[in-house]
């Protein structure tokens, strides 16, 4: 401004004036807002944080199922990591000379004696290395049940197959994970996993030993296994999980919870709690709870004490040899696997009795559910995308496989521990072995048939009290002496959750003439997807519809007699005349027809 | 159902002759009469040909406060509980720190439900877990009574981006690639798959080259030698073939197998048991001949995955691997009787010396242990 310019009034010269600052927090809120003011400034992550505070999730106990394992995840690492800093991944052969008495001056590699230091003299160590092994078998565990429960409600449906198939992988990943872990201490137990490890990628085709010989660097045990596994459970492995994991979640965040169906609950929408403060309370709790009960499972039961176990030594056995729970399918298999399927061709051993059950079967179970959401979406024709998730009951040939799946599994995981049944069961071992063999055939095929009956006999049953309602225990008599239970029709909001499922029909086989009426020839992939969608759905049982419940309220809900003293609410069931003409007790047909004002 | 049925149009549901998804659920109109005869469960076809009008989705029920929303005394009384949890927490922390460093780590102590056990790990697990246990209760317990727990609803977007979205990203790959003129330059385009799928194997021949030796054989030979003494495992003394009693079983190594280069991996494969069978015992020729007075020698090492063959049934003469169970009679050369398993355990030529040891007639004439391709 020029010196010489012409004077200004005082409300002039302060037009310019910045506005004082509106008044600001202090304290505490004010540090807060400033650092988030300063991370924004830079990430421009004001609008996405809010989005993500605000995120909705949707509220059941079985979408706890993966928290577990989600929480178990980070327990393991944080307690895993701990344990790096004292476990010595060698196969050097030392003499002990620790606190334990029984173990000193025997011959050990330091794999097994870091253990045995960790579990005795390192202070605290035992309780974080049975932190982290119960830990471990939380995570599978968990990871298989949540699996179960996206299998049973249809939640790998599109748009979820992805997420399906990363789920998949990761339990594949972790019970790999998890047998690198428990054979690191090499003692007796896991030693002599790892010499059973080493038969199987022996009995592969032609190139058997050669692999054997790079996996374990030379001859069995050798020094190199130790340190190899170390890499493969600290590094390598874990960072495929965490990545994959990540990945999950992400996809999870994306596409949006899944939720049950239930009133106000529509394909289009999610209801539940926001993130922020719910869930962040609520999940953030789940953590420490889930770390809590582990600790104290870890506090108060002793597992894997390798220092009772022993040294691994190539030439010493030990009874009751069972793997750590998620492995006990696989060796299961390999008891159940029959001896004669060892072929000895032009020379050659093909030694498929240990190959299958033990380097086929385990990818050939995880493929197979891998692709079975595309599998069923051949089956179905269903593009559509799918957020509310199904009642088992309501899928019966899914709900039918997947029963049939899981018994197969746990035939063959109750395989895994056949010596000890016969010996606490005092059984013969050889019958133990015989009964489970067809068990392995027989059960499966069984639970399919049992599961998809019960699950149609649960829908008519759903079926059944959406049409007649609850029993309310009133009796009625009608003026020609009939007795009936009056029934309460469900509220509304009680009934929709039985009514709100769609079903399938089964896929009808395309006419064999085209539109010109020309003879074509229907493919074989159409006649199988034709028997496959048959076998599905050629016997569903559909939801009620309106029109049903208003024919089957056939008594109608009306009022009492004329005076009104009386006023029935509800239908009126039970009565003779409902039973079909074929039933023994039906009204006879040869008597009069039952008056029409019967029951009127 | 809230999802419209005819978004179902997938691709191939449109093309003539595909298999449809016949939903030819026939139903009545509202008031429609029942037909005496169909069946209440079956809701297919009432003869009308119409499409069912399903039950409408009756909302979200009305929000039912709970009693700490209403309650003012509730409301605190659930503030008490998740500080007590909270202080509880606290408190469990403080034990387990005081512990740490107050418990003698090598003190064990009887613990009631659980017998000799280290107190110290007991005190710091249960500490530790408390310590977390009541934090997370805490947490919840606040989260259901005091959060707000009214139902919030978000709405849910189809997956796939639009069209014009979907087109562009199409555009910018296709404009793209023919900017970068990969598909005009097919020399470069040949040697450019040649170079990527060619890059990785340098690494890949680093690695599997350097992962182990070839096994060249050495799964086929053991430590056993033509004239090597039969010691006990583990004090590794000679055993006098006179002081074998009937019935009795050794666990057995080749002698000098200790001062061997590499120990484990020689144990791996010559581990031997030893048993003394009575007179008339053994029924199979060769394995007669192969033994002194019924004392017979075989391989430890399992034919099936090759843990050590440890279980010895005296009555049957059965020896049971522990591991998967395959059964071997050793009165019938060790032919595998029951189990995964396929062949029987080799057999180790045994005779006497001068001074009376037992000693191997000749190493083992077929490679032990598991199966491999090449074993023949």
């Amino acid at each position: 401004m020029s010196p010489n310019s012409t004077p200004k009034g005082a409300a002039e010269v302060r037009a310019h004036d910045v506005p004082p600052p509106p008044e600001r927090p202090k304290g505490a809120k004010a540090l807060g807002g400033a650092l988030a003011g300063w991370v924004d400034d830079r990430t421009g992550t004001a609008k996405p944080a809010t989005h993500m505070l605000k995120k909705v999730f949707p509220d059941h106990w079985s979408f706890m199922l993966g928290e577990i394992a989600m929480f178990s995840l980070v327990i393991v690492l944080v307690t895993g990591t701990f344990l790096t800093f004292w476990f010595v991944p060698s196969a050097g052969q030392v003499i002990y000379n620790g606190s334990y008495v029984p173990l000193k001056g025997i011959a050990m590699s330091e794999a097994f004696k870091s253990t045995v230091d960790i579990s005795f003299d390192v202070r605290g160590g035992l309780i974080i290395r049975q932190i982290h092994h119960w830990a471990a078998l939380l995570f599978t565990a968990s990871i298989s049940v949540h699996m179960f429960r996206v299998f049973f409600t249809g939640a790998f449906r599109k748009p979820r197959e992805i997420n399906w198939v990363i789920g998949t992988t990761l339990s594949l990943l972790a019970i790999t994970e998890g047998f690198t872990g428990y054979s690191l201490p090499d003692d007796l137990l896991s030693g002599t996993g790892l010499r059973a490890a080493e038969g199987f990628i022996q009995s592969v085709p032609i190139i058997g030993s050669y692999l054997a010989f790079f996996v374990f660097g030379g001859a069995f045990p050798g020094e190199a296994i130790i340190p190899r596994l170390f890499t493969g459970h600290v590094l390598l492995l874990p960072a495929l999980i965490v990545g994959l994991f990540t990945a999950h979640i992400v996809l999870v965040i994306v596409q949006k919870h899944t939720q049950y169906p239930g009133p106000g609950k529509t394909n289009d929408n999610v209801v539940g709690y926001p993130l922020m403060p719910v869930y962040m309370a609520k999940s953030g709790g789940f953590f420490f709870i889930v770390f809590g009960v582990t600790a104290l499972i870890a506090a108060l039961v002793t597992i894997n004490p390798i220092w009772m176990y022993g040294p691994y030594e190539p030439n010493a056995g030990t009874n009751d040899s069972q793997p750590d729970w998620y492995m006990g399918f696989a060796d299961g298999a390999l008891r159940l696997f029959p001896g004669f399927a060892e072929l000895h061709l032009f020379g050659f051993t093909l030694s498929l009795n240990v190959f299958i059950p033990s380097l086929i079967l385990m990818p050939l179970m995880y493929t197979i559910a891998g692709v079975y959401p595309f599998v069923e979406s051949w089956v179905t024709g269903d593009k559509r995308e799918h957020h509310l998730l199904d009642r088992p009951r309501n899928a019966p040939t899914r709900t039918g496989l997947g029963v049939m799946a899981l018994s197969f599994y746990l035939i063959l995981f109750i395989a895994a521990g056949d010596d000890v049944i016969a010996l606490e069961l005092d059984l013969s071992i050889n019958q133990v072995l015989r009964t489970l063999q067809v068990m392995l055939i027989a059960v499966p095929l069984l639970s399919f048939w049992v599961t998809k009956r019960v699950c149609l006999s649960l829908q008519r049953r759903d079926r059944g009290l959406v049409l007649h309602g609850h029993e309310s225990g009133r009796l009625v008599r009608t003026a020609e002496g009939s007795f009936f239970e009056v029934h309460d029709p469900l509220p509304e909001r009680e009934r929709w959750p039985l009514v709100q499922y769609e079903t399938f029909k089964p896929l009808e086989q395309s006419s064999r003439v085209d539109a010109k009426g020309v003879a074509r020839k229907s493919t074989r992939r159409e006649r199988l997807r034709a028997k496959v969608s048959s076998f599905y759905f050629a016997d569903t049982v559909d939801s009620v519809t309106p029109a049903e419940l208003a024919a089957a309220a056939h008594d109608g809900i009306e009022p009492g007699p004329d005076s009104g003293a009386e006023v029935w609410v509800g239908q009126l069931h039970g009565g003779a005349d409902e039973r079909p003409k074929t039933d023994a007790y039906a009204p006879n047909a040869q008597a009069a027809e039952p008056p029409e004002s019967s029951t009127r | 159902m809230s999802e419209g049925g005819d978004e179902s149009a997938g691709g191939q549901m449109d093309k003539p002759g595909a298999p449809g998804r016949g939903v030819a659920r026939g139903a009545p109109g509202r008031g429609v009469e029942r037909h005496p005869d169909r069946r209440l469960d079956d809701a297919s076809d009432d003869g009308s040909g119409r499409t069912p009008v399903p039950f409408t989705n009756p909302g979200l029920a009305p929000h039912v406060p709970r009693l700490a929303d209403l309650d003012k005394t509730a409301a605190r009384r659930a503030e008490r509980q998740v500080s007590t949890l909270f202080g509880v927490s606290m408190v469990a922390t403080v034990v387990f720190l005081v512990a740490y460093f107050a418990i003698d780590p090598k003190r064990y102590t009887f613990i009631p439900g659980i017998g000799q056990a280290s107190l110290y790990n007991v005190v710091l697990g249960t500490a530790l877990g408390v310590s977390l246990l009541c934090l997370g209760l805490g947490a919840v317990h606040w989260a259901k009574t005091l959060m707000p727990d009214n139902e919030v609803t978000e709405d849910r977007h189809l997956q796939r981006s639009s069209d014009k979205a979907r087109r562009e990203a199409v555009e910018t790959l296709v404009s793209g690639s023919s900017a970068s003129q990969l598909g005009r330059r097919r020399l470069m385009r040949y040697t450019l798959g040649g170079a990527l799928a060619l890059f990785s194997l340098p690494l890949m021949v680093q690695l599997a080259g350097s992962l182990g030796p070839l096994p060249r054989g050495d799964l086929s030979k053991t430590f056993w030698r033509k004239g090597m003494r039969l010691v006990r495992d583990p004090d590794m003394t000679p055993i006098r073939a006179s002081d074998v009693t009937f019935g009795s079983l050794y666990h057995v190594l080749p002698e000098g197998i200790d001062k061997s280069e590499h120990v484990l991996e020689a144990k791996a494969k010559a581990a031997v048991v030893l048993i003394s069978l009575p007179p008339g015992v053994i029924k199979v020729a060769k394995e007669q001949d192969w033994s002194v007075n019924g004392i017979v020698a075989y391989s430890k090492i399992c034919t099936h995955v090759g843990c050590p063959v440890g279980l010895y049934e005296h009555q049957t003469h059965h020896l049971l691997c522990p591991c998967h169970q395959s059964t071997f009679d050793v009165a019938h050369d060790c032919e595998v009787i029951f189990g995964p398993a396929n062949r029987p355990l080799p057999q180790l030529k045994i005779t006497v010396d001068t001074d009376g040891y037992l000693i191997a007639a000749a190493p083992f004439l077929q490679p032990v242990g598991p199966s491999f391709w090449e074993r023949g």
